[in-house]
């Protein structure tokens, strides 16, 4: 038969020819779909949860911008003195050319931070409270920094006179303008930029050590036969459940200079022994090699990044196709060989994004360098020094803009990979299957074993320490370390206060999170909205943790906000929490409802029941597991998190991951084990409550998920 | 009435009212034009198939008339209320999708409950309601069970029984056979038919299929790249395709390239033949159309009415006919294929290399102006 596709039209039999009418008409209105409440009411949650990521994340942000661009400096050329030391008035004194006459001020070095006072009587060199001398001071132009007398400003250009009395109550204010000066200061401070490269150093460093280590447990999991697998992934996750803080002093515990290795080679080998050790590894740098400074941040790091590196990896390698291993064993390709053109490729857009994941971490993680830094500044510490420490939020500020740049950068290549990964996962494959070799199913055995023990070994000491008196001394059992109530961080409230948060975080979380993330995907148009809504969901992932608390700080703490109610309250904690884990949970949820029936919306809508009737009824329990998965992330986070909270608790809402914190830097090292291990297995009861939940669930709803 | 819309057919005099009437419909996905000036009636309790290939708007006039993706411009108008601009819960219409899309939650008999609700119902009566149409579709005793754990067939006769449930005034079929085997799909077509007329329900069913939209529609409305084709009944499209496109995507079609001779005479090659057609002046290159089942072996050796010698170039056998090459140096470069039954090979001994007489009947030659592009 020939395929024809010449438009011809037909004669005779039949119809009449088919004559285009469209000529003979004038184009037609636009139509303009008639709204009915489901779509107003879609569009409204819609509109209110985009407000919600605007307030809780967009506004605060480019306040900090906005901080990091304020400048305070001395305006001593509009300030004008003059004195009366009882024959009349003097001539007006500018305060620039006398401070620089006296070698009291630079021109080029007025900068100061938004507390900057200067004392008048700085100016008057032999200045007495109790000369009868009178003083005047104003400013020759209005509204720059002015001076203060009493808490009073005065910024307008009116000649003020003092007794000698009065005027050593005067102080000149600095005026704030906007510039670059805040990054200029901090390039050309070593102290201050070298962060960047330490932070660069341990970042890469780390991501190099955890991939690899992650992937070899990975390949493990996937493509051996050894037995306990599932252990050894439980072990390996484990980091998942405690804050960052904690292997860090597991490590102080392990390899400090009072510690438990030092004590055993002090006991095997005598008391030189160890300083020999310390003198043969001095690096020259840092001074004697010491687990406080890149090393331990590394160990650190690996530690509490490998279970998200695993994850990825072990995702990438088990969507391997079988039919390709078949094809290179048809053709004799040596196993070597099979293993760089075929697993490799295959798994290369997981390695690349577990990468760039644990990168991400690494560089924006301030609880491990907090700990077991030492010297070695980073940024993310550097910003808690230069905010909790200075006082300097200006140049927290500015830290923190220098801070969200490389975790932009991992950002954008991680979701461009993940676009890609995507693509690879739609084709059709069939499963690999792994078949017993008793060589090497040993072998990773071994590896993973190992990995595993480290892993808990980290926990065992934290518990050890927890538990012994007073190590090195006093090693005897107690429960003194538990007595929280007499350190400093918050006591046993602050436990409870980290709970009742990570059950707030988790409820709210879910469900604004499932919520949005349903309107973006099931929707009916408002294309726009949603697109921007996406992106809104999207952001929080490249704002490290410190930076958003940061934020928060800049944004609430505002007097003239009006949300500023909130600030140093439990709500800010959670909003703050549940926005800092917004993406991961969103993703989280959109997976699940793409899975699920474009057409469920549609056929709901002919049958003309309301939107809230398919989602009440169909798909939050089809989507039940993902919402359980989204708020034990969520509760779990919430738990472990310290570098945005830090900034935001107040004496009432202290939060157990910041008594770590603060007990560890009290050097209460031990009571902060403790409650760092109060953490780990609050979140291993929670999960194990949530696996047993999301059994229960499958079991019951087994008879309409599978046939 | 301009278009072949079919209503001015001479066998049907008296038409029910109409019932869905759209005008001038446009719909447009940015700069492509998905529909083009859409003009259809349905008539009441008539039951259409939008035909076509993929893409080529069916799906997207459906959901224009449902209301899931509202119209650029144009107008739609059901049982005499513009719904143009209306949402769908404002509209009057049950639907039918490929993919079934029955709740996984929910059993079978919630499913069809589903859209009873909300509707000052007592429980009692929608139950009663639900059991009459699990009968309906033959699904009495499965009330109870999840949609996971019927056949594919069955769960079509869910989403049916779900659709027409509140018995709507319109009922949309989105390709409703396509996922199902070949056998469940020839049973389940008389099966709906059959529904449909007993219920009398206004019908339009988008399918891709042809032999779905002969056995079934009332009326076909063919589509190709957003415009309409040809509307008409299953017979009036199979046998006077109104266009090339037509003749092409439905049944099997000899398109053979020739040039007006004189008033209702073609040439192909050197041999002339008589057909219908009128406005034609001679010379005008033309597309000459016949089914393969309608060129005839004559078994007479006449030389009048269309017949002609051919020799027998391939013969193949098909099952319960055979499909003859025919070729003829007086053809030219053209080639006709011709279906030929078993019995008459048979009788007539026919074989590969045999020169037959075959005759074109006059009232079975199409004509179309231009030439074929053949692909």
């Amino acid at each position: 038969m020939c395929a024809c596709r010449a438009t011809a039209s037909a004669f005779t039999p039949g119809p009449p020819p088919m004559v285009s009418i469209a000529q003979v008409r004038r184009p037609a209105a636009r139509i303009r779909p008639k709204l009915n409440r489901d779509d107003w009411l879609m569009r409204a949650f819609m509109v209110a949860i985009a407000l919600y990521l605007i307030v809780a994340l967009a506004l605060p942000l480019y306040a900090m911008l906005s901080k990091s661009f304020e400048i305070y400096s001395f305006r001593l050329d509009t300030i004008e003195f003059q004195v009366d030391e009882g024959q009349g008035w003097g001539p007006p004194i500018n305060a620039l050319e006398r401070g620089e006459e006296l070698g009291i001020v630079r021109r080029d070095d007025l900068v100061t931070t938004a507390d900057g006072r200067m004392q008048a009587t700085e100016f008057f060199p032999d200045f007495s409270f109790l000369a009868p001398t009178r003083y005047r001071i104003r400013n020759t132009e209005p509204n720059t920094g002015g001076y203060m007398v009493r808490g009073q400003q005065f910024t307008d250009t009116e000649w003020r006179e003092f007794s000698s009395n009065d005027f050593r109550r005067v102080t000149l204010r600095p005026s704030q303008t906007k510039g670059i000066g805040n990054y200029l200061v901090y390039f050309s401070t070593p102290a201050l930029f070298s962060s960047i490269e330490h932070s660069l150093t341990i970042s890469i460093i780390s991501t190099i050590i955890t991939v690899s280590l992650a992937f070899v447990f990975a390949y493990a999991l996937t493509r051996s036969c050894m037995p306990f697998k599932g252990l050894f992934k439980t072990a390996a996750l484990v980091p998942i459940l405690v804050p960052s803080l904690l292997p860090g002093i597991a490590l102080v515990y392990l390899f400090g200079s009072q510690s438990i290795v030092v004590k055993v080679l002090e006991a095997l080998f005598g008391a030189d022994s160890v300083a020999w050790v310390w003198q043969a590894l001095d690096n020259g740098t840092y001074g004697p090699t010491e687990i406080y400074g890149p090393i331990g941040i590394v160990i650190a790091s690996v530690f509490f990044t490998f279970p998200h590196a695993l994850l990825i990896i072990i995702t990438a390698l088990s969507i391997a196709d079988a039919r390709l291993y078949e094809a290179a064993i048809a053709l004799r390709a040596p196993k070597w060989r099979i293993f760089w053109t075929v697993t490799l490729p295959g798994a290369r857009y997981g390695l690349i994004s577990a990468a760039f994941v644990v990168f991400n971490l690494v560089i924006t993680d301030f609880g491990a360098p907090k700990v077991i830094g030492g010297q070695y500044n980073v940024l993310a510490v550097d910003i808690y020094k230069q905010v909790i420490g200075q006082q300097n939020f200006q140049m927290g500020a500015v830290v923190s803009v220098v801070l969200l740049i490389p975790a932009l950068v991992a950002f954008t290549v991680d979701r461009l990979v993940q676009k890609r990964q995507v693509a690879l996962l739609s084709a059709r494959a069939v499963p690999y299957q792994p078949r017993p070799m008793r060589r090497f199913d040993l072998l990773m055995m071994g590896y993973t074993g190992i990995v595993s023990l480290f892993i808990l070994g980290i926990l065992a000491v934290c518990q050890f320490a927890a538990l012994i008196k007073f190590w090195p001394y006093d090693l005897s059992f107690s429960l003194n370390n538990y007595n929280f109530d007499v350190m400093d961080g918050g006591g046993w409230d602050s436990y409870g206060n980290s709970i009742r948060m990570a059950l707030y975080t988790a409820v709210i979380g879910t469900s604004v999170v499932f919520f949005g993330a349903y309107l973006v995907e099931k929707g009916r148009g408002f294309a726009a909205g949603r697109t921007a809504f996406q992106f809104l969901a999207m952001m929080p992932m490249a704002i490290p943790g410190m930076v958003l608390g940061l934020s928060y700080i800049f944004f609430f703490n505002d007097p003239a906000n009006p949300l500023n109610f909130i600030y140093g309250t439990m709500a800010i904690l959670v909003i703050c929490t549940v926005t800092h884990f917004y993406t991961v949970s969103h993703l989280t949820a959109v997976t699940a409802l793409k899975q699920m029936d474009a057409e469920f919306e549609l056929v709901s809508q002919s049958l003309k029941q309301p939107f809230t009737k398919i989602f009440a009824r169909v798909t939050i329990p089809v989507c039940m597991p993902a919402i359980l998965d989204i708020s034990i992330y969520l509760f779990v986070n919430a738990m472990t998190t310290v570098s945005a909270v830090v900034f935001l608790y107040s004496p009432d809402t202290t939060l157990a991951s910041v008594a770590v914190l603060n007990m560890d830097d009290a050097g209460d090292v031990a009571p902060a084990a403790a409650m760092g291990m109060m953490i780990f297995y609050t979140n291993a009861l929670m999960r194990g409550l949530h696996a047993l939940g999301t059994r229960g669930l499958m079991a019951r709803t087994q008879a309409w998920r599978t046939r | 009435m301009p278009s072949g819309n079919g209503r001015e057919s001479p066998d049907t005099g008296t038409r029910p009212p109409v019932f869905l009437r759209i005008e001038n419909l446009v719909k447009k996905f940015g700069a492509f034009t998905a529909l083009n000036n859409i003009d259809l009636e349905v008539f009441e309790g008539e039951f259409v198939c939008f035909l076509g290939p993929s893409g080529c708007g069916k799906t997207t006039l459906l959901r224009a008339i449902a209301g899931l993706d509202i119209q650029t411009s144009g107008r739609i108008e059901q049982a005499g209320r513009d719904i143009s601009v209306l949402p769908p819960t404002q509209r009057d219409f049950g639907i039918v999708f490929q993919s079934y899309a029955l709740f996984p939650n929910l059993t079978v008999h919630k499913n069809i409950a589903y859209g009873l609700e909300n509707r000052k119902m007592r429980r009692a009566e929608i139950n009663q309601r639900v059991e009459e149409l699990l009968d309906l579709v033959g699904l009495a005793d499965q009330g109870d069970k999840y949609p996971a754990q019927l056949s594919g067939g069955q769960q079509q006769r869910v989403a049916l029984a779900r659709a027409i449930a509140t018995s709507p005034g319109l009922l949309l079929l989105d390709e409703p056979l396509s996922a199902l085997d070949a056998k469940v799909r020839g049973h389940l077509r008389h099966e709906i038919k059959a529904l449909q007329r007993r219920l009398g329900v206004t019908t339009i069913m988008v399918t891709h299929d042809q032999e779905e939209a002969l056995t079934m529609a009332d009326r076909i409305v063919v589509m190709n790249h957003g415009v309409i084709e040809q509307i008409g009944s299953p017979i009036e499209v199979y046998r006077a395709p109104a266009t090339v496109f037509v003749a092409d995507f439905i049944g099997t079609m000899n398109f053979v390239p020739g040039r007006v001779a004189g008033p209702e005479q073609v040439r192909i090659g050197d041999i002339v033949l008589s057909c219908d057609f009128e406005g034609l002046s001679p010379e005008t290159p033309v597309t000459v159309a016949i089914r393969p089942e309608d060129i005839i072996v004559e078994e007479a050796r006449l030389y009048e009415g269309n017949v002609f010698q051919v020799r027998i170039s391939a013969l193949e056998f098909l099952g319960s006919f055979f499909r003859a090459d025919l070729a003829n140096d007086h053809l030219g470069e053209a080639r006709l294929r011709a279906d030929i039954s078993i019995n008459q090979v048979r009788s007539l001994g026919l074989s590969e290399g045999q020169d037959i007489h075959v005759r074109l009947p006059r009232d079975r030659i199409r004509i179309y102006a231009g030439a074929a592009t053949h692909g």
